[in-house]
C-alpha cells in the first residue's frame, strides 16, 4: 500500500519535473526564436551604422563588432562632410545632402498634413451623413476613395509624367507633394472612417441640440477627441511619403529630388565607396527608426485601424 | 388674428424670400462657374490645337481654374442647399482631388495607351489604335514580368506563415513584449532604396558582405546571390519579405489579443496540446483578421518596384523583373510613353479581376464557414 502511494507520488513528481523542464525548454526555445529574430531585424540597422565608420581595410576584413574587431573613424562621415572636424567647413557634399534631406521633409510633411486635413474631413463626412453622388451612395463613395490604394503607382507615373510636363510640375515640389497626397489619402480615410466610428453619434447629436453646426461639431468636439487617430494616420503618411522612390525617381531630375532618389543615384555609380553610402543610408533611415522607437504606438494603431473588430 | 402674428407671418415670408434668392444666386453660382471652367479648358484646347492663341504659357491656368471652380462650387452649394450644402463640403474636397489626380490621369492614360507616343522622338503622339496592345502580346519580357508576379504573390503565403510565427511569439507570456515589438517593426520603416543598398548591395556582396562570409563559413563555396536566376528572385523576394513582414505581423497579433481569453483557456482545459489548439481553435477564429493581412499584402506585393529597380534591374535575364521594374526601364531607356502606359493599363485590368476574385473567394469561403 504504502509502497504504491509512494511510486505514485513519485510518478505525479517526474511528471511534474517533466512538465517543469517542458516550460523551461519551451521559454528558452520562445526566447531563443525572439533573439533570431532580433537580430535578422536589426543586424543591417546595426551593419549599415557600423560600416559608415570603417575604413577600407575594416570592410574588406568584414569587420563586424566595433572597438573589438576594428577601431571606429568618421570616414563616412567626413565624406558627407558630416563629421566633427569638416562640420563647421564648407562642403558641397553636405550642402546636396541637406537639400535633399530638406526636400524630403518638405514633400513628406506636407502631404501627410493635406491628405490628414482632406482625408479625415471625407471620412467624417462619410461616416455621419448619407450622401448621393449621382448613383454613388456612401458605400461607394467609400469604395471610390478606397479603391484607389490598388491602383500600382506604374500605372499612374507615365499619364502623370505628361501631364505634369504641360502643367510644369515637373521637378516641382508642389507637383510631388500633390502627388504623394494621392497615394496615402486612402489609407488616411481608411483610418479616420475607423476612428470617426468609434465615437458615439450621440455627441454629435448633443453638439446639435447646442446649436453647433456639423463644421462646429466636426472642430470643436470630434477633432480633439479623434486627434490619436490623425496622428497614427498622419505618421503612417509621413513614413510611406519618405520612403517613396518610384514617383520621385520618374518626376524629378536636379531640384526636387528627395533623399532616396539621392541614395539610390550613388549605388548606381562604379566602384563605390562603402563608408560613404553607409553615412548616407543611415541619415536617409535614421529620422524614421526614431520615430519608429518612439511613435510606435501610433503606428501600430494606424496599421490595425479597421482591421479588427472585437 | 392679432396683430403680432401677422407682423411673424410676414417676416417668415421675407425670410422664404430671402432664403429662396439665395438659393437662387446659389445654383447661378455653381452652373455661372462651371460654364467659365468649361470655357476656359475650351480656349486651351484651342490653343493646343492651334485654332486660336489666348496667349497661356501651359495647362496651368486650367489648374487654377479647377481649384477655383471648387472653390466657387462649395459656396454655391452652400447658398443653394444650406445645412446639405455644408454636409456635402466634407467630401468635395477630396472627391475633387481624387478626381482630378487619379480619375482623370488613368483615363488620359487610356487615350496615351493608344498612340506611339514616344517623349524621345520629334514627332508627337500618333493615334495608333491597339497596336500597342498586340504588341504587348508578342512581348516575351512583359509576360515574363507577370510570370515573375505570380512567383512573388504566392510567396505571400511564406511571409504569413513566418508573421503568424511572430506574432504568436509576441502574444506569448514573454517579458518586454513591447521592446521585442519595436524591435520587429523597424524593418517597416526603413525606405526599400535604403534596404536595396543596405542589404542587397553591402551585406549581400560576395567578397565582403557578412551574409556571404556566413555563407561560406557553413560550406557555400563562392555565393553569388544575384547570378543564378532562382536565387536571385529569392534574394529579391527575402528583402521584400524582411521589410514587409513586420506589417501582417502586427495586424496578426491585433488578431490575437482581440481573441477572447476564454478561447484559448477552453482549448487547455480540454486537454488539448498547445498544436491541436492552435489549429482546432485559433487558427479559424484568426481567418478573418489573416484575409484581411494577405489580402492588403498581396495589393503591396504588385506595386513591387523600388527594391528590384536598385538591386538588379530586373536582372539576371529578366529572372527578378517585376512589372513595374519593366514599365520603369521601358521609359528610362527608351521613353517609350505610349506603349508603357499601356503596359501598365493591362496590369490594372489584371490587378482588378485578380482582386475582385480573391475577394469573391474569401466572401464566400467565409459565408459558408459561418
Amino acid at each position: 500500500m504504502t509502497a504504491t502511494l509512494l511510486t505514485r507520488s513519485e510518478a505525479d513528481l517526474a511528471a511534474a519535473r517533466q512538465r517543469e523542464t517542458k516550460r523551461f525548454f519551451g521559454k528558452v526555445g520562445i526566447y531563443g526564436l525572439l533573439g533570431l529574430w532580433a537580430v535578422i531585424s536589426l543586424f543591417p540597422v546595426f551593419w549599415t551604422l557600423t560600416t559608415s565608420m570603417k575604413v577600407a581595410k575594416d570592410v574588406q576584413r568584414g569587420a563586424i563588432v566595433p572597438f573589438i574587431d576594428f577601431q571606429p573613424s568618421w570616414l563616412g562621415w567626413k565624406s558627407l562632410g558630416l563629421s566633427p572636424e569638416t562640420i563647421g567647413q564648407v562642403s558641397t557634399v553636405r550642402d546636396e545632402f541637406l537639400k535633399r534631406f530638406f526636400n524630403s521633409v518638405a514633400v513628406s510633411v506636407s502631404a501627410s498634413l493635406l491628405a490628414v486635413l482632406i482625408g479625415a474631413l471625407a471620412a467624417y463626412g462619410l461616416s455621419r451623413f448619407t450622401y448621393k453622388f449621382l448613383w454613388m451612395r456612401n458605400k461607394d463613395i467609400s469604395f471610390f476613395f478606397l479603391s484607389q490604394l490598388i491602383l500600382p503607382p506604374v500605372v499612374l507615373a507615365l499619364p502623370f509624367l505628361v501631364l505634369y510636363r504641360e502643367l510644369a510640375l515637373l521637378d516641382n515640389l508642389v507637383g510631388l507633394t500633390l502627388l504623394y497626397t494621392l497615394t496615402v489619402l486612402p489609407i488616411v480615410v481608411w483610418i479616420m472612417k475607423d476612428q470617426f466610428d468609434t465615437i458615439p453619434f450621440e455627441l454629435d447629436e448633443a453638439a446639435a441640440v447646442d446649436g453647433l453646426g456639423s463644421w462646429g461639431t466636426f472642430f470643436r468636439i470630434i477633432v480633439p477627441m479623434s486627434l490619436p487617430g490623425m496622428v497614427a494616420a498622419f505618421i503612417l503618411a509621413l513614413i510611406l511619403c519618405w520612403n517613396e522612390y518610384f514617383f520621385a525617381a520618374l518626376l524629378t531630375s536636379t531640384n526636387a529630388t528627395t533623399l532616396p532618389v539621392m541614395v539610390a543615384s550613388q549605388t548606381g555609380s562604379q566602384g563605390i565607396n562603402w563608408w560613404a553610402m553607409a553615412a548616407l543610408a543611415t541619415a536617409a533611415i535614421g529620422p524614421l527608426v526614431v520615430i519608429g522607437i518612439f511613435l510606435e504606438r501610433y503606428i501600430i494603431k494606424g496599421l490595425t485601424a479597421g482591421s479588427v473588430k472585437g | 388674428m392679432t396683430i403680432g402674428s401677422l407682423s411673424g407671418d410676414l417676416a417668415t415670408s421675407r425670410a422664404a424670400a430671402g432664403r429662396s434668392q439665395r438659393r437662387r444666386l446659389g445654383r447661378f453660382l455653381i452652373i455661372g462657374s462651371t460654364a467659365a471652367f468649361i470655357l476656359l479648358i475650351l480656349a486651351q484646347v484651342l490653343q493646343a490645337a492651334g485654332v486660336a492663341q489666348f496667349g497661356f504659357p501651359n495647362w496651368r491656368p486650367t489648374l487654377y481654374g479647377y481649384v477655383t471652380w471648387g472653390v466657387l462650387l462649395a459656396i454655391g452649394q452652400i447658398m443653394a442647399r444650406g445645412e446639405a450644402g455644408w454636409r456635402a463640403l466634407f467630401i468635395l474636397p477630396a472627391g475633387m482631388f481624387v478626381a482630378a489626380f487619379a480619375i482623370f490621369p488613368t483615363f488620359a492614360g487610356l487615350l496615351i495607351a493608344m498612340t506611339d507616343w514616344n517623349l524621345s522622338s520629334s514627332t508627337g503622339p500618333r493615334f495608333n489604335g491597339l497596336d500597342n496592345l498586340i504588341e504587348l502580346f508578342q512581348d516575351r519580357f512583359y509576360w515574363n514580368a507577370l510570370g515573375n508576379m505570380v512567383i512573388y504573390v504566392l510567396m505571400v503565403a511564406v511571409e504569413y506563415a513566418i508573421a503568424f510565427g511572430l506574432a504568436l511569439l509576441l502574444n506569448a507570456e514573454i517579458r518586454a513584449r513591447k521592446l521585442w515589438r519595436v524591435a520587429f517593426l523597424i524593418p517597416l520603416m526603413l525606405s526599400p532604396v535604403a534596404v536595396s543598398w543596405m542589404v542587397g548591395k553591402s551585406m549581400l556582396e560576395t567578397r565582403f558582405g557578412p551574409i556571404a562570409r556566413f555563407a561560406k563559413s557553413v560550406g557555400w563555396q563562392s555565393p553569388t546571390f544575384f547570378a543564378d536566376p532562382w536565387i536571385a528572385r529569392l534574394s529579391i523576394e527575402a528583402m521584400d519579405a524582411w521589410v514587409s513582414i513586420p506589417f501582417m505581423m502586427i495586424l496578426l497579433l491585433a488578431g490575437l489579443q482581440a481573441l477572447p481569453k476564454e478561447v484559448s483557456e477552453a482549448a487547455k482545459v480540454d486537454g488539448a496540446t498547445g498544436w491541436q489548439g492552435f489549429w482546432q481553435i485559433t487558427f479559424p477564429l484568426m481567418l478573418p483578421v489573416s484575409i484581411t493581412a494577405i489580402i492588403l499584402r498581396i495589393i503591396f506585393k504588385l506595386k513591387l518596384a523600388d527594391i528590384v529597380i536598385n538591386v538588379t534591374s530586373g536582372g539576371p535575364g529578366g529572372a527578378t523583373d517585376t512589372v513595374s521594374s519593366f514599365i520603369y526601364r521601358e521609359y528610362r531607356d527608351r521613353s517609350n510613353v505610349g506603349y508603357g502606359t499601356m503596359l501598365a493599363m493591362f496590369y490594372l485590368v489584371l490587378i482588378i479581376v485578380f482582386i475582385t476574385a480573391l475577394l469573391n473567394l474569401f466572401n464566400k469561403r467565409m459565408q459558408r464557414m459561418s
